[in-house]
């Protein structure tokens, strides 16, 4: 006999991630999961858009890394609410582990949670953790082919940055043909240039993040 | 490896479907996988024979109905192969492409005793 399932195969990731959802509009915290390479600079960026929200948003991060707690201290000593998430070899983390890392995190005293999603292109594109928004970061140094061998994730998020926009004049890296491609696979991604390093464009990304939270709240 | 994960999903919605139906065996699970979901047939295919073992899902088959990436230029309407052109339009050379399909990661059905 043949039953007809038509189930997302990550149904249970999927209800968590509702929760996750359900829980943070209670709450009235906004949470944006951040997907990138190793290296593309997402607890630098973390560290340069706390600085920015500061006194506008309260801000806190959620670390996924496969082992160790270095970026959360990392963000800790810089005064920003951090809690690490390690998954043991675990290429991405699902909505079971957000919804562990809420618990564990004061919600009352939050309005913006930033996920660091492990470093990897790939997986975490697969798992809904329950987020308002979706954000890329490409790093110069990575080169701009990245759309192209990694599509999916690009073509799903609401925002890119391009990061270390800095290293440009030392690193091939063409930024309109990379703007180009990007905004044409992803008619709705908003583009950001950002240098960590100088400050250029931090403030117009953290523009965004604060009127997105404005969205999320009306 | 997320595969291991997937692989994990797939087999408990699958035994849950074949228990809701007083299934006695689960015989076999059709997922439909798109090019673009991230997820390798090979790797699910040998989770779900580790994971399927000691269950009445033992020895069930695992197809698999891929379906290819498929993209539209939004500028002339064309179907496109981002693969190919490297996401340009072949007849209008337009970058603003959207993908159609290949994005699938779903239980399409299972086939119980």
């Amino acid at each position: 006999m043949e039953i007809k399932v038509l189930k997302n195969i990550l149904d249970v990731n999927d209800q968590i991630a509702l929760q996750n959802r359900n829980l943070l509009k209670e709450k009235n915290i906004m949470m944006i999961n951040v997907w990138a390479s190793p290296g593309a600079g997402k607890t630098t960026l973390m560290l340069r858009t706390a600085e920015a929200l500061k006194g506008k948003a309260r801000m806190a991060v959620i670390e996924g890394d496969v082992a160790s707690s270095i970026d959360t201290e990392t963000l800790a000593q810089a005064g920003v609410t951090a809690i690490q998430i390690n998954t043991d070899g675990g290429c991405h983390l699902n909505a079971g582990m957000i919804n562990s890392a809420l618990q564990n995190l004061p919600l009352d005293e939050i309005d913006v949670i930033f996920i660091e999603n492990i470093g990897n292109l790939i997986c975490p594109g697969s798992f809904d953790l329950g987020e308002y928004k979706r954000i890329i970061i490409a790093s110069t140094p990575e080169g701009d082919d990245k759309p192209h061998k990694y599509p999916l994730m690009f073509t799903v998020a609401d925002a890119c940055i391009v990061h270390k926009i800095d290293l440009i004049p030392y690193v091939n890296f063409d930024i309109d043909g990379f703007t180009r491609t990007v905004s044409g696979m992803n008619g709705k991604i908003e583009i950001f240039k950002i240098s960590s390093t100088n400050g250029d464009g931090v403030e117009t990304w953290a523009d965004w993040v604060l009127k997105q939270l404005d969205n999320y709240r009306k | 490896m997320h595969e291991l994960e997937i692989t994990r999903s797939l087999v408990n919605v699958a035994l849950d479907e074949a228990k809701k139906a007083n299934a006695r065996k689960l015989k076999s699970v059709t997922v439909v996988l798109g090019e673009m979901s991230g997820a390798v047939d090979d790797s699910v295919a040998f989770y779900f024979e580790l994971m399927t073992k000691d269950t009445i899902g033992e020895g069930a088959k695992i197809n698999f109905r891929k379906v290819p990436m498929q993209a539209q230029c939004r500028n002339c309407g064309s179907t496109v192969n981002p693969k190919d052109i490297f996401w340009e339009c072949e007849k209008c050379h337009s970058m603003d492409i959207e993908m159609t399909a290949g994005k699938e990661l779903y239980i399409e059905s299972i086939e119980v005793d």
